[in-house]
């Protein structure tokens, strides 16, 4: 609760904003709970976007929508909309939480059937992805929230010394 | 002991079984000129996509009719279609690549069906869905090329497994999407995975047993890429020594890409296969620095041996995924009042090539989308594109987005394969108008991950409100001769025919006809569900048919889905261009049509 946003005091109940979808697009709909090194965690410290009135996003939204771009979007399609191969995360993160998305990237899953001939790998040694999981998440997170337009967001909070450490350590580990 | 007894019996009568194989291609020489068959997925060794039956024409085409349809039980994208040989149909799927054989005779009976097991790890490492565009035949046999790299040939009348042989190994990204050519004694193999880091390669196995003759790898040292340093050319030019290791730094061509899965041409009097590679991995080009050589290139090899007469490559160190494996047609034209032999491709890049098939001489290399903007030209001597520094992701360098690229990746044309009618002389285009903004940064590799380094987003052209033509294509002079618009990228395979008609299909589903001289719409019929598959047409009992596979997915089902936004246009424009999901659903079928 210590670094609650001003535009979070719209809800009443902070809990309650976790399932609302708020209007048409960029707000930011999660209570933030803390930040530490421009990444920002809800209550139960899960990663989490914040998303200012002027649509500016944190380090971690913009390098998630990236990411997602570049590792995801081949599969689910552009912004997270889901194609003709592959769901969209905009809705399998309607009722997924943060690790059972972990659970599903990590390990893969699989649907194999009659009807169905569908399988997501796991990507638990890509490094293009398991050093971006949470950067991942949030941008997701915030399209299913309805908090993030489609398309490359206009505006970032700059990338921190730390992030940039940590992005190469997991990535030359 | 006992083992090295059973393998030395099965040399032996491998042995046996290919000096008695008789030349596959005489065969399918004279059986490509009979009409009523449809005997490669192509058509024909040049690629045309013409089918000389007439009983279908620019007069009576109004009154086509659905005759049969045929549900393939697969949900995922269908491309290709089918082939037709004798009283059979052979029809493919995508993943898990079931091969039917229906009865013509019989309101198209099942006479056989064989459906591989396969490990179903081999689904993800599909970029951009489970394709397969085709099953060749040759010989007696039905030869599938599965999405586990597994090439299987079946006899055609019973659907036995006759051979089978593994191409390469999903576990490291390399899968099969193409579909093969049999050529003489030999069958022809692609392979797929540029965006997993495979190094692509073509192979050819001997058709009698599925033993491999020889394998040209894209890049790599002489000996891997089969190139005479002296012999072989690039543009009238000995290319020289490790020219597939002389343009890449370090140890990248190992993971350089170039893979294989378009398709292949044959001249059977050069006796020479023509065929094309795609992008240099990763899609970062500052993580390669150099030409990348031969990724996004056309070969010219000899079908025995592998070896390269000619080589030319397109889009040196690509920046923009604008892969080199679509078609190559082959023609033989008027250019600048001297008659040649030609070579015409529609490269994703933009630029319509004619080439010289012979020498491997450019003549012609002129844009058929006029947004094309990543280059102005390209230099007829240098064979080099001359590249715009605004649009150059390499030169605005890693984590900048470049915006504005026209084409998108997808490329002003992908695989779907145009078609050429010696009647009009022209060749019909089915082409994407899509443009792209590309951001590359830093991937690292993993043996079966994706290496992709890029990220994309896509658009229709400014001020415009269509994402694809349909187009006819003068090769001689590098000119569009019409244009007709398409709501959506026109992912299906091009037909002309003797009937004056051109037939192709489009994502919401339609199976079109228009007239070959001017490209008015003759008919229209919903199919039910988009189509990026390749028309085909047949006569059977006297009666001529058209016949198309209907399943969107593919790259088109991807990226078009959810509908594409216009960056430029602000917020709230979601929605301003179609969404295809609005338009069609999943499913595999296969529709004929006759006219009454």
């Amino acid at each position: 609760m210590k670094l609650r946003q001003p535009w979070t005091l719209m809800f009443v109940l902070p809990l309650l904003s976790w399932s609302v979808a708020t209007h048409s697009g960029e707000a930011q709909s999660v209570e933030i709970a803390r930040s530490e090194d421009g990444k920002y965690f809800d209550k139960d410290d899960n990663p989490v976007y914040k998303i200012d009135e002027d649509g500016t996003v944190d380090w971690f939204t913009y390098s998630g929508f990236r990411r997602y771009h570049s590792e995801c979007h081949v599969c689910h399609g552009p912004d997270a909309l889901g194609s003709s191969f592959a769901p969209g995360l905009t809705e399998s993160l309607k009722t997924m939480d943060y690790e059972g998305f972990m659970e599903v990237v990590i390990n893969g899953r699989e649907k194999i059937g009659a009807s169905e001939n569908s399988k997501m790998p796991s990507f638990g040694l890509n490094r293009n992805v398991i050093c971006y999981l949470d950067d991942i998440y949030v941008y997701v997170k915030a399209r299913s929230d309805d908090a993030l337009p489609r398309g490359r967001p206009k505006k970032k909070e700059a990338k921190t010394d730390a992030t940039r450490e940590y992005e190469n350590s997991c990535l030359e580990d | 002991m006992i083992r090295t007894l059973k393998y030395s019996g099965v040399v032996l009568a491998t042995a046996l079984l290919a000096s008695a194989a008789a030349s596959a291609s005489d065969e399918l020489l004279k059986m490509q000129d009979n009409a009523d068959e449809w005997v490669m997925p192509t058509g024909n060794y040049a690629n045309h996509r013409y089918s000389e039956l007439d009983q279908i024409n620019r007069d009576n085409v109004g009154d086509l009719n659905v005759a049969w349809t045929f549900s393939t039980g697969v949900l995922r994208g269908h491309e290709g279609g089918p082939l037709i040989i004798g009283d059979v149909m052979y029809v493919h799927t995508p993943f898990p690549n079931i091969v039917y054989a229906l009865d013509l005779n019989d309101s198209g009976r099942i006479i056989w069906k064989y459906e591989p097991k396969q490990d179903p790890d081999t689904i993800p490492v599909m970029c951009c869905d489970t394709v397969n565009r085709g099953v060749a035949y040759g010989d007696g046999k039905i030869i599938l090329h599965q999405a586990d790299t597994t090439v299987v040939a079946l006899n055609a009348e019973t659907g036995a497994v006759e051979w089978k042989v593994a191409n390469g190994d999903p576990k490291v990204g390399e899968t099969g999407t193409s579909a093969p050519m049999v050529v003489k004694d030999k069958v022809m193999i692609g392979i797929s995975g540029g965006e997993f880091g495979v190094r692509g390669s073509m192979t050819a196995y001997n058709l009698a047993d599925g033993s491999r003759a020889w394998r040209a790898y894209s890049m790599g040292p002489d000996s891997d890429i089969l190139v005479d340093p002296e012999k072989t050319t690039h543009l009238g030019e000995p290319v020289g020594k490790d020219s597939g290791m002389n343009t890449w730094e370090g140890d990248q061509w190992k993971i350089g890409g170039g893979t294989t899965w378009g398709w292949y041409a044959y001249d059977p009097e050069l006796d020479l296969i023509y065929y094309g590679t795609g992008n240099p991995s990763t899609w970062n080009p500052s993580q390669r620095p150099g030409d990348n050589r031969w990724s996004m290139a056309i070969f010219a090899r000899n079908p025995d041996t592998g070896m390269a007469k000619w080589v030319y490559q397109m889009t040196p160190h690509d920046e923009w995924d604008f892969d080199g494996v679509n078609e190559m047609i082959l023609s033989d034209q008027e250019v600048g009042g001297e008659m040649r032999k030609l070579l015409v491709h529609f490269d994703r890049n933009g630029f319509g090539y004619s080439m010289d098939r012979e020498t491997g001489q450019l003549l012609i290399a002129e844009k058929f989308d006029p947004v094309v903007n990543w280059a102005t030209h390209v230099d007829l001597k240098t064979g080099r594109p001359q590249v715009v520094s605004k649009y150059s992701t390499a030169q605005n360098g890693e984590d900048v987005n470049t915006t504005g690229i026209c084409p998108a990746a997808l490329g002003t044309k992908d695989q779907q394969p145009a078609a050429f009618s010696p009647k009009s002389g022209l060749h019909y285009v089915p082409t994407n108008h899509v443009c792209m903004d590309y951001e590359p940064f830093r991937v690292s590799y993993t043996a079966g991950q994706p290496y992709v380094g890029a990220t994309l987003s896509m658009y229709p052209p400014e001020g415009s409100d269509h994402m694809g033509n349909f187009i006819a294509w003068d090769a001689t002079k590098g000119e569009i001769v019409w244009s007709n618009k398409e709501k959506f990228s026109v992912w299906s395979g091009a037909l002309a025919t003797a009937g004056d008609v051109v037939f192709y299909g489009t994502l919401e589903g339609f199976l079109k006809a228009v007239d070959a001289k001017t490209g008015e719409e003759l008919y229209k019929f919903k199919t039910p569900s988009g189509i990026i598959g390749n028309v085909t047409t047949y006569m059977h009992g006297g009666k001529q048919y058209i016949a198309v596979l209907s399943g969107v997915g593919g790259w088109a089902g991807i990226g078009l889905a959810a509908g594409l936004t216009d960056p430029n246009a602000g917020l709230g424009a979601v929605g301003g261009y179609a969404a295809l999901s609005n338009y069609t659903a999943l499913g595999g079928q296969l529709t004929v049509f006759a006219v009454d």
